[in-house]
């Protein structure tokens, strides 16, 4: 063998990328040592990891899907991952470390708000590029970021409103104490209002609390129609079992339950009765789409506990990014926001057909409301198709004039030109 | 709502709080309050607790034999690492805080890779019951008398008995014990193994009520050690009363304000205790006996 064909072998080694078939020659050792890298940053272990296991495996199994069918424009994808174990200075070292040492040529990351705040100060120094991958409570307007999780105005402008006219308008919300449970907290107040209901109460939990005693009786003492759960982590988690042998017995609301940490699963029934959740994906969706892709995930990862709506938006990113690059035959990010600025990078995801909103980088969704029964089976009373994240373009801002590179909220809004 | 409702429910939340705190805190108090040992994977030795009990109880266990397997099983853990590890740095105390920071990253990553992210609950028993306007878990009302019976438990076992009079002098002189004839190494490694199986205790009779997580053990590490600092050596006189002065800060800030306030109640509770009694309660109140 000629050395050439060596180091070929050897960096297809080192980056464990797959080109079946393809001939072990010049060609491959080129196309080898020239992949195009995604930096892969979520939380392996810690408090989030039971939520983004199953978002690293996704990305693997559409890297290796992409890599089988040729790569994009022929240059293989290689993962360039790190665990950032749910620490938020873990995303700052490391999202240094792929930009500058590793030089990705584009970054999936991120659970928590916090830590995608941690991070994108990084990423728009560095003149990154980075998707995240994962519902949140909306706002960011930044050119360096594209986000294809699903955001308020898709998931609680279609829960609120459904929930107060089948429950009642009295509303109580148990949200985490970050930025994401105020900024959604926000919301919901805001929805509620505009729906003629009211606030029968607010608790912030700081991160990490597992004992629920005392929050349990405040919900009961402000007798709301429903309770909207914003809990975030595996500690918080504790609140169901414990609010269920209180027998607190309220409908529950939320954004981030069942299609995050698939509670219905770990808990035993009925815990969770009655909790009602817009996602825009999660492995019960009955649809030859969703199935086909939850065959493909069971294949290659059997003993995954769950897929949901993270691992899908992960996985579609995979393929978002490869249409864009090939359309822009180019990995600079500036070649691939003028693909996106003409407004028609869609696709058919497992969840159905999703497109990039030019104006907030943003992405359309189909919002499934699944509720939980008392065995903790899942049913979809409602579905509500192709959910634009409106807000933030409304608001003002438009990524295809204007980069601020900062997050807004329904009280701090974009600033009028 | 009449005043009846309130008593019980300010009382209720005490209970609930005085026993998260103390059986948080039993096992820790043996192992750092008596022992010396900073013993940093002490919520390990309850998150290993808390999985076996589930593991039994899918096993098709009752719930009280499983929480029974998750004490024998995390004190032989304990019997382990102790030979393995902790005896080789009993006077070395400042070494076995990294050792057993080590232990317990061990033990999390560990758990993740070799169990999975996550274990399924296995429910809490018993239902619930209602005062006044408020329902209740009747189980939480089963942790606080079982915080009471382990510190009734614990106060017979080192007062009355021979094993409890042995430990102590080995504990204060170490020599001496061993020259009257004391096999001071078994004890210590009873003694760890007693610590560690109270804190496997814990983690069995909170699984039922808890998400199971190979994190779970640091929800009960920052309670535990606060609860043991300010407690000070003595196990029964320290963690009782500690668990008692806490539990009232806490219920009554966290009422008052929420969770965030019931947090930071607890620390400047901690911050004024250890400022004033250097000694936790139990060197105060021991001093005003003798």
């Amino acid at each position: 063998m000629s050395k050439s064909v060596l180091r070929g072998l050897r960096a297809a080694a080192l980056t464990g990328t797959l080109v079946l078939g393809s001939p072990v020659g010049s060609q491959f050792a080129i196309a080898a040592e020239n992949p195009i890298k995604l930096g892969v940053l979520e939380d392996q272990s810690g408090d989030f990891a039971a939520a983004t296991i199953g978002k690293v495996h996704a990305i693997q199994l559409a890297a290796d899907e992409i890599n089988k069918a040729g790569g994009i424009m022929g240059r293989p994808l290689e993962l360039v991952p790190y665990d950032t174990q749910s620490d938020n200075t873990r995303y700052q070292e490391f999202m240094r470390r792929v930009l500058q040492r590793d030089k990705v040529d584009v970054v999936f990351a991120g659970f928590s708000s916090a830590s995608r705040e941690a991070y994108r100060p990084i990423v728009d120094q560095f003149n990154g590029f980075a998707f995240y991958n994962n519902q949140y409570e909306g706002g960011v307007c930044d050119g360096h970021m594209i986000v294809t999780g699903a955001v308020p105005e898709q998931q609680f402008s279609t829960l609120i409103p459904y929930m107060m006219e089948k429950y009642g308008k009295n509303v109580y919300t148990l949200a985490a104490d970050y930025n994401f449970g105020q900024i959604s907290a926000e919301w919901v107040r805001k929805i509620v209002k505009e729906n003629g209901g009211k606030m029968a109460g607010e608790e912030f939990i700081p991160l990490g609390v597992s004992q629920f005693s005392q929050s349990i009786q405040n919900i009961q003492k402000a007798k709301p129609d429903f309770v909207v759960t914003l809990l975030v982590g595996t500690a918080q988690a504790s609140y169901y079992e414990q609010a269920a042998s209180a027998n607190v017995n309220l409908p529950m609301a939320s954004s981030v339950n069942v299609g995050q940490g698939y509670e219905h699963k770990r808990f035993k029934p009925p815990s969770l009765k009655d909790m009602y959740v817009t996602t825009n994906y999660i492995e019960e969706i009955d649809s030859p789409k969703s199935k086909e892709f939850y065959a493909k995930f069971k294949a290659k990862f059997p003993s995954e506990p769950y897929v949901n709506q993270e691992a899908e938006n992960s996985y579609l990113a995979v393929y978002l990014y490869k249409q864009m690059v090939e359309r822009a035959k180019s990995t600079k990010r500036e070649d691939i926001r003028k693909v996106i600025a003409m407004g028609d990078v869609c696709m058919d995801a497992p969840e159905g057909k999703v497109c990039i909103d030019p104006k907030s980088q943003h992405m359309s969704h189909t919002i499934y409301l699944a509720k939980v029964g008392a065995d903790h089976s899942i049913s979809f009373p409602k579905t509500w198709e192709d959910i634009k994240p409106y807000w933030l373009g409304e608001a003002g801002c438009d990524l295809t004039k204007k980069d601020p590179m900062a997050q807004y909220t329904p009280s701090n809004p974009p600033p009028k030109p | 709502m009449d005043i009846a409702t309130h008593v019980f429910s300010a009382l209720y939340q005490f209970g609930d709080a005085f026993a998260f705190l103390v059986l948080s805190a039993c096992g820790l108090a043996v192992i750092f309050g008596m022992m010396g040992v900073i013993n940093l994977a002490h919520g390990e030795f309850i998150m290993c607790g808390a999985y076996v009990t589930a593991a039994a109880v899918h096993a098709g266990l009752p719930l009280p034999l499983g929480i029974l397997a998750g004490t024998v099983v995390s004190a032989l853990v304990g019997v382990l690492v102790e030979l393995a590890v902790i005896r080789h740095l009993y006077d070395r105390p400042l070494d076995t805080i990294v050792a057993t920071w080590g232990l317990s990253l061990i033990a999390t990553q560990g758990t993740l890779i070799m169990v999975g992210s996550t274990m399924a609950g296995v429910g809490t028993p018993f239902g619930s019951f209602q005062v006044g306007d408020y329902s209740y878990s009747i189980y939480r009302l089963v942790l606080f008398c079982a915080a009471l019976g382990v510190l009734a438990a614990l106060y017979a076992l080192f007062n009355w008995t021979r094993f409890g009079v042995l430990a102590r002098a080995t504990i204060q002189v170490p020599h001496m014990a061993a020259a009257l004839g004391v096999d001071t190494r078994l004890i210590y490694s009873l003694t760890f193994a007693c610590g560690a199986g109270l804190a496997g205790l814990a983690g069995g009779l909170y699984a039922p009520t808890m998400t199971l997580v190979p994190t779970m053990g640091a929800t009960f590490i920052m309670e535990a050690f606060v609860t043991v600092v300010i407690g000070g050596a003595d196990v029964f006189l320290g963690t009782a009363p500690a668990g008692g002065v806490l539990a009232v800060v806490k219920s009554v800030m966290t009422s008052w304000q929420g969770q965030l306030f019931g947090q930071i109640g607890l620390l400047v509770a901690v911050i004024i205790v250890v400022r004033v009694l250097p000694k936790g309660i139990s060197g105060f109140v021991l001093r005003e006996r003798t």
